[in-house]
């Protein structure tokens, strides 16, 4: 389903390279996590990944079920299937959470060529969506992130992942910032999406979130490059021996 | 002092090339009195202190400058609001297209037909309220008005008015040069909405003048249209009694030149002025917001809230000032004034001012100039929204602090519904 191979990405602002040759492959319904030390390029990963400004690539390429997404806009990732939940969700004030996911959501079909759902159904969908993450009606009603605790902003991207049913989930250090309660609420909620049709990028930091969202395949990530592949026990023992024995192994 | 001989000419032009009303009864001495106070004040030039960011001379000549008919399709501004209608085109009472004058809890009348009476209820506001805004600042384009409107309407409000009162100004001529002046009073406790929509004119003075007694509301929601090449100065002035309200909200998109002035005394204890504005402009645009509020009685609540959205080289400006006399205490004041520059090319002029003279007060002021919040536009995209759709809504988001300001759902309604009318347009 997610195609990468050998990217090679740039800051545009200086002169240095992050990614560093990057080769991976995330299958549907399988959930891939990525880990790694600070600066080893997780983060700019998800935000090439997504289109973010401020990255060059240089080299390589990067596909979504064949189509190549390093050509496209992020809106047109968007609604090819891409989904990327942020580490740090945006505060936008004057914009009202409910408005925000109406429009993202039509304008996602729209580009599809499919009807806009209307704003009857699309408060019926989103009612019963956000009752499973304890999201409530202030919640909705609030502008998009303003006033939301940690927890409160991780919990609203879920849902709106829930709400654009995307083919393809890359969750950037979801984990960061919240409690255990707060982790496992996220968790199920990405849990309750798993399924035959459905990729995940899982980004950490930690073990911790892969003991609540099981991952299928582990990778290592550091310098920019992907060290190490293995099955979920990789993460456990990066949760015993830290980085620094893989590394060595690797180097 | 003597004025310049050049500032001195220019307002005699002015002044011979305007065929005033002449007027009799108890008019003409308001009209003469304002006659000299243009003449010692002189029209203002762009070396006056109070026009440093707006330059005057094409509200001042003597012929207006043509402007091109707006050849829009912009929806009927609050079309589904109940309301009264008057028209005015280019500035000329247009009967046929106005409803009657007739309306519960509120006597009106045209200023033109009021002239001829001896004695008149507007005589203790109109030229009044302006002379009394004269001071410490200037402001003889108000005063050329009160000598020299066309016409206007002169509101009695006794009652509270179960309908705004809708001021259309509608604009068919490419010379025409209105000059209005509208009074309205309102008694212990009654309550008025005035709406007012259209670009009016090629080039348009408006003056309204409004006394608000003890316990009364006035409610002002205007919306000034698109012609790209209009022209226009208006003037509030208004004085509130104790316990009395005062709100007013303007929307502006493009006019190649409009001047707000707003100058509002807070004469009695806990009165509660609101002024705001929202203004879009696009190219060749300049739209200065003046404000200037007094408070001069105790526990009086005053908030300014203006945002400019600009781009392609439009300006906009700023002048507000908060004055708070000694024994004025408890003031509550509030300004604010912010722009959105879409581009490089765009500029905002802002100059907030606080002067107070009592000690146990609050009073906020802030001022600020950005482009649209790229992190904010990622996320939206990343989303899905496209770029031109993000764009938009931050912009609306921008705006939503001025609009909020329009306490009647219905009217707030419309005005966001003509923003977003606007922008999906200009989006194509």
């Amino acid at each position: 389903m997610l195609e990468i191979t050998d990217l090679h990405v740039d800051l545009e602002e200086e002169t240095k390279t992050i990614l560093k040759g990057v080769n991976l492959s995330v299958e549907a319904g399988k959930v891939h996590a990525i880990m790694g030390p600070n600066g080893s390029g997780k983060s700019t990963l998800s935000y090439v990944l997504s289109g973010r400004d401020g990255y060059e690539v240089t080299k390589g390429a990067a596909s979504l079920d064949g189509e190549d997404l390093l050509e496209m806009e992020p809106e047109e990732r968007a609604a090819a299937g891409l989904f990327l939940a942020f580490q740090y969700p945006v505060e936008i004030p004057g914009v009202g959470n409910m408005t925000f996911m109406r429009t993202a959501l039509n304008a996602q079909r729209k580009a599809r060529g499919e009807d806009e759902m209307s704003a009857a159904d699309f408060l019926k969908m989103v009612r019963e969506k956000a009752k499973d993450l304890k999201i409530d009606a202030d919640m909705l009603k609030r502008p998009v992130n303003v006033g939301f605790s940690g927890g409160e902003k991780k919990r609203n991207e879920i849902l709106q992942m829930a709400i654009l049913e995307p083919k393809m989930c890359i969750l950037d250090e979801t984990d960061s910032g919240l409690d255990v309660d707060a982790m496992k609420l996220v968790a199920e909620g990405v849990n309750a999406l798993r399924g035959a049709g459905r990729g995940f990028l899982v980004i950490t930091h930690y073990q911790r979130l892969l003991d609540h969202i099981k991952p299928d395949v582990v990778h290592i990530m550091a310098d920019g490059r992907i060290v190490k592949t293995g099955g979920p026990e990789l993460a456990l023992e990066v949760e015993n021996n830290g980085y620094a024995d893989i590394l060595a192994e690797v180097a | 002092m003597s004025l310049p001989q050049a500032k001195q000419d220019a307002t005699e032009a002015r002044l011979v090339s305007i065929t005033g009303q002449g007027g009799s009864g108890w008019s003409k001495v308001a009209r003469d009195a304002a006659l000299e106070r243009v003449r010692s004040m002189g029209l203002p030039t762009r070396r006056d202190e109070y026009w440093k960011f707006t330059k005057p001379e094409t509200l001042v000549q003597v012929e207006a400058p043509e402007a091109a008919l707006f050849d829009g399709d912009d929806a009927i501004m609050f079309d589904s609001v109940d309301r009264l209608k008057i028209v005015f085109v280019d500035g000329q009472y247009d009967a046929d297209a106005s409803d009657d004058l007739a309306l519960e809890g509120v006597t009106i009348e045209r200023l033109s037909e009021a002239t001829q009476a001896d004695i008149h209820w507007a005589k203790d506001v109109y030229g009044v309220l302006e002379t009394n805004g004269q001071t410490p600042v200037e402001r003889p384009l108000a005063a050329l008005n009160t000598a020299m409107a066309s016409d206007g309407i002169l509101m009695h409000v006794t009652g509270r008015v179960r309908k705004p009162i809708n001021l259309i100004y509608n604009h068919k001529s490419t010379t025409s040069d209105a000059i209005l002046h509208h009074v309205i009073k309102l008694e212990r406790g009654a309550d008025l909405t005035v709406l007012e929509t259209g670009p009016a004119a090629a080039r348009f003075n408006k003056t309204m003048e409004v006394e608000i007694a003890d316990g009364a509301g006035f409610h002002h929601v205007r919306v000034q249209g698109r012609d790209h090449e209009r022209r226009a100065v208006t003037h509030m002035f208004a004085r509130l009694g104790a316990e009395s309200i005062f709100k007013s909200f303007t929307m502006t998109a493009n006019g190649v030149l409009t001047r707000n002035e707003c100058v509002i005394e807070l004469t009695g204890d806990d009165a509660i002025a609101h002024v705001a504005g929202a203004a879009m402009g696009d190219g060749d645009f300049h739209h200065d917001d003046t404000v200037f509020i007094t408070h001069d009685a105790e526990r009086c609540e005053s908030r300014q809230v203006f945002k400019k959205v600009l781009r392609n080289g439009a300006t906009g400006v700023f002048q507000g000032k908060i004055l708070v006399k000694a024994g004025a205490q408890k003031t509550d004041g509030y300004q604010i004034s912010q722009s959105l520059l879409l581009d490089e090319d765009s500029q905002f002029l802002a100059k907030p001012e606080l002067e107070i003279y009592a000690d146990d007060v609050v009073c906020s002021h802030g001022s600020t100039s950005g482009a649209i919040d790229e992190e904010g536009l990622f996320y939206l995209r990343a989303r899905g929204v496209p770029k031109p759709i993000a764009t938009d809504l931050l912009t609306l988001a921008f705006l939503a602090e001025a609009v909020e300001e329009v306490e009647d759902e219905g009217l707030r309604e419309e005005i966001n519904a003509q923003l977003v009318g606007w922008l999906e347009r200009r989006r194509g």
